[in-house]
């Protein structure tokens, strides 16, 4: 499964790709991208709001069920999606 | 495409012959460095101005001794980023003391605009709607200036202890 | 401390406006992000793993309490609370929002800080030694030198588009505590022959995937030269760096494929045309700088190390503080205090907006108002009566901040790493609070002495890992993160990059290879020895038997 991960122009935060085509703060409520093509086909869609200035730098990244729950695979993704693995305040909402 | 100079868009007298096969008989014209190192004692024997484009790999060191019968020299950003020839523009108004045009061509944007006239540009080709509007609005940016460049603005060093 | 005279305020003030246009430019779509993100950069603003990062410098790392105070600010109202001292006499903020930078940069404005040039392929924030003015082994105050060429390289219209970052700094003293020789350009100053104080010149320094010890390209610059010596090592590289690939484009490449004499013979060559101009240093405004670095006036005090020591023997903890974090300062009855930002289990470098404000009351009421900025990650308090010291102990005690080990294997510098940053491959944090957590026996790090230890989560060398006694990179292994060692790197007067020690670690085996080095030091070194001069002596074979040797391993286990 993949997810579209991206920067939020205005403010910079993570945001990823729902099924509406809108940005979302919360990997619990983007769009889940099953097959290639449907991959592809938003990727594009994704390029499109780059070109609208609403985000910047989309890309796909590969996520896991885990319990219920989205993970990306890559730690540096967990590390995008869920804050910092470390940090003085607390950050981190989810295990890396 | 505009060229802006002295504060006004005005046509380029010049005949863009870069990169091409023949250079037209007559008229302004601006050849690039293989043309005018391969057919030099021609256009040294031409009346009429004479250009000639740097790319910015290659520093003016090149033209140096012909600088007096070259009346405009164009020098090229291929990218924004690539500032070298923001030092031989101010090579050329200094060491080579160079008073004809130094016209900034390629990807030249508003942001740069200010930076290029403090180093001793003095033309611009601009891709804008409104490139006189983008000049102004560069040039109102800033009232005060670290350095001494081309431009003969003085700095703030000189204003602080200009004499009375 | 230098205050903005009316030409500072108006030139940071219309910086701010521009940036407010161009922000705004880049929300409307005027600008692509290819466009607007050198610009963003050249004001701080990075785009990173979680939001834009706001880089903010602090000028050779001079600090007032007013704008310690500040930073605190923009921590609470713009950011989480918190910020983070690099190795580069900078804060980083890591939630900053685009559209909030140009208020940002107008409060901090108000204060005489910026965000200029702190990042982008620009001359960056001058450093200097944190101990600038006060040291006891200075032979002249580099702070002037130091603003001079602050305000030569901001805005600075011929050298805004180098090929790749730039990196100035000075120091006035033998001891090297600002890490010249590993900068584009480092200043050092000394007496030549006739007794004059000048500049060493040294150029191509630098660390990243190629580290390089910079060379000497002038034995002596006299100081109303300096000015023009830099415009013409920069207008050199300007013309000749690389910009073909962006990992070879710093000056330490150029300067080492042309060779050292081919590019002082092209510096020289434009210097003797410009030396002479309009950029040589007025003396008039030597003397204007200067002002402002005047000595405070310090009370007529003597020194006490009776008393001191009778506190020092009553209380161990109080005397392990004194011995680790407090050095000498020229002027009889005052120290300088080191704040230590490396308490066990913390990051190095963060800090909560309340500790910044605690910290700026405390300056206020010790430290003449000033506080120091270092390249180690910590704080300094630079002119603290030596009456005061124990109550100053006590107060740090409570926020934390006096964990005896500046320059201890606790006294990590560590770069953000793969929490926060979007060039790492790996996580650096974690194994410098891993190291602080194993090394917390005080009695320990004392007899340890004198040592550094430098953690980069990639290969651009943020965390100065090829410079620290024990250097640590983070590389990663098919998805993994393993860790790899050098030893025997400084970046002092006697600069030397670390050595590979082996194989890179897994994370949970590093701090047990760091415990193994240390107590591989302890056994052989001789009386008197630091951990470099050890090294130096034995060679890596002894380490690198302990750390991969099994068997031996097995045996101590």
């Amino acid at each position: 499964m993949q997810m579209i991960i991206a920067n939020r122009l205005t403010d910079g935060r993570v945001v990823f790709m729902d099924d509406a085509g809108d940005w979302v703060n919360e990997i619990a409520d983007g769009l889940l991208l099953v097959s290639r093509q449907d991959a592809d086909e938003h990727l594009s869609a994704a390029q499109q709001a780059v070109e609208e200035n609403r985000v910047v730098d989309p890309y796909l990244i590969d996520v896991a069920a885990d319990a219920g729950r989205r993970r990306p695979v890559l730690v540096r993704e967990r590390i995008r999606a869920f804050g910092p693995s470390v940090g003085l305040v607390p950050q981190s909402r989810g295990v890396i | 495409m505009a060229l802006l100079k002295n504060n006004a868009v005005i046509d380029d007298p010049f005949a863009d012959a870069t990169g091409r096969e023949t250079i037209p008989a007559s008229g302004p014209v601006l050849v690039d460095l293989d043309q005018w190192q391969s057919h030099r004692e021609q256009l040294l024997q031409r009346t009429e101005p004479v250009g000639v484009k740097l790319r910015s790999d290659q520093p003016p060191e090149s033209i140096a001794e012909d600088l007096h019968s070259i009346a405009l020299i164009a020098l090229e950003f291929p990218v924004f980023r690539d500032g070298r020839a923001y030092s031989y523009a101010r090579l050329l108004r200094g060491q080579y003391g160079y008073s004809g045009e130094i016209r900034a061509v390629g990807d030249v944007l508003l942001e740069q605009l200010h930076f290029m006239e403090r180093t001793g540009f003095d033309a611009f080709e601009l891709e804008s709607d409104d490139p006189l509007g983008d000049m102004q609005v560069a040039s109102a940016d800033f009232g005060v200036w670290y350095q001494p460049a081309a431009d003969g603005r003085l700095s703030a060093v000189q204003l602080r202890h200009r004499a009375g | 401390m230098y205050r903005y005279d009316e030409f500072d305020h108006k030139l940071v003030a219309e910086r701010a406006r521009q940036f407010r246009r161009q922000v705004k430019r880049r929300l409307s779509g005027e600008l692509t992000e290819d466009q607007f993100k050198p610009l963003r950069l050249m004001n701080g603003l990075y785009m990173q793993l979680h939001a834009y990062m706001l880089r903010v410098n602090v000028p050779y790392g001079s600090l007032s309490s007013r704008q310690l105070r500040k930073f605190a600010h923009i921590a609470r109202t713009y950011d989480r609370d918190f910020g983070h001292f690099t190795t580069r006499q900078n804060i980083q903020y890591n939630w900053i929002k685009l559209e909030d930078v140009p208020d940002i940069l107008e409060e901090l404005a108000e204060v005489e800080v910026t965000a200029i040039q702190s990042s982008g392929n620009c001359v960056r924030n001058i450093t200097s030694d944190h101990y600038a003015g006060r040291a006891r082994d200075e032979l002249a105050d580099p702070r002037v030198y130091a603003e001079l060429l602050r305000q030569y390289t901001i805005l600075n219209p011929e050298f805004s588009y180098l090929p790749r970052k730039f990196k100035i700094a000075l120091t006035g003293s033998p001891r090297d505590r600002a890490a010249v020789a590993l900068h584009d350009i480092g200043l050092r100053m000394h007496r030549n022959e006739a007794g004059e104080t000048g500049f060493e010149v040294l150029v191509g320094g630098g660390q990243g995937r190629t580290p390089f010890i910079a060379h000497t390209i002038r034995e002596w610059l006299a100081p109303e030269h300096l000015l023009s010596y830099v415009e013409s090592i920069l207008r050199v590289y300007n013309m000749y760096g690389r910009r073909d690939n962006m990992h070879k484009a710093r000056i330490k490449i150029i300067v080492n494929q042309m060779g050292l004499d081919r590019y002082r013979e092209l510096v020289e060559a434009d210097w003797e045309q410009i030396r002479d101009s309009v950029l040589k240093v007025p003396q008039a405004e030597v003397d204007r700088i200067n002002a402002y670095f005047e000595p405070p006036e310090y009370e007529c005090l003597a020194d006490i190390p009776d008393e001191l020591n009778d506190v020092r023997a009553r209380i161990p903890e109080f005397d392990q503080w004194m011995s680790a974090n407090v050095a000498e300062h020229r002027v009889p009855g005052y120290s300088i205090v080191n704040i230590s930002l490396k308490a066990p289990g913390l990051p190095p470098g963060d800090m909560t907006a309340d500790t910044m404000d605690a910290v700026a009351d405390l300056a206020d009421r010790y430290s003449l108002d000033e506080i120091r900025v270092n390249h180690r990650q910590n704080l300094s308090f630079v002119d603290v009566r030596q009456l005061d010291l124990f109550t100053l102990w006590k107060k740090l005690k409570l926020l934390d901040l006096a964990t005896p080990n500046i320059q201890t294997v606790s006294d990590i510098i560590c770069c953000p790493g793969l929490d926060y940053c979007n060039l790492a491959n790996s996580r650096s944090i974690p194994i410098a609070q891993d190291l602080s957590r194993h090394f917390v026996d005080v009695d320990h790090l004392a007899l340890v002495g004198d040592f550094t230890i430098n953690i980069s989560g990639c290969m651009n060398a943020c965390g100065h890992h090829h410079v620290g006694n024990i250097g640590i990179l983070g590389v990663n292994k098919r998805g993994k993160e393993y860790f790899q060692l050098t030893l025997g790197g400084s970046s002092d007067e006697n600069a030397s990059l670390g050595d590979r020690l082996g194989r890179a670690l897994p994370q949970d085996e590093v701090p047990a290879a760091v415990e193994t080095i240390v107590d591989t030091y302890l056994a052989i070194r001789l009386d008197g020895e630091r951990f470099l001069d050890t090294y130096r002596r034995a060679g890596i074979a002894p380490f690198r038997e302990a750390v991969y040797n099994p068997v031996q391993a097995r045996a101590v286990a």
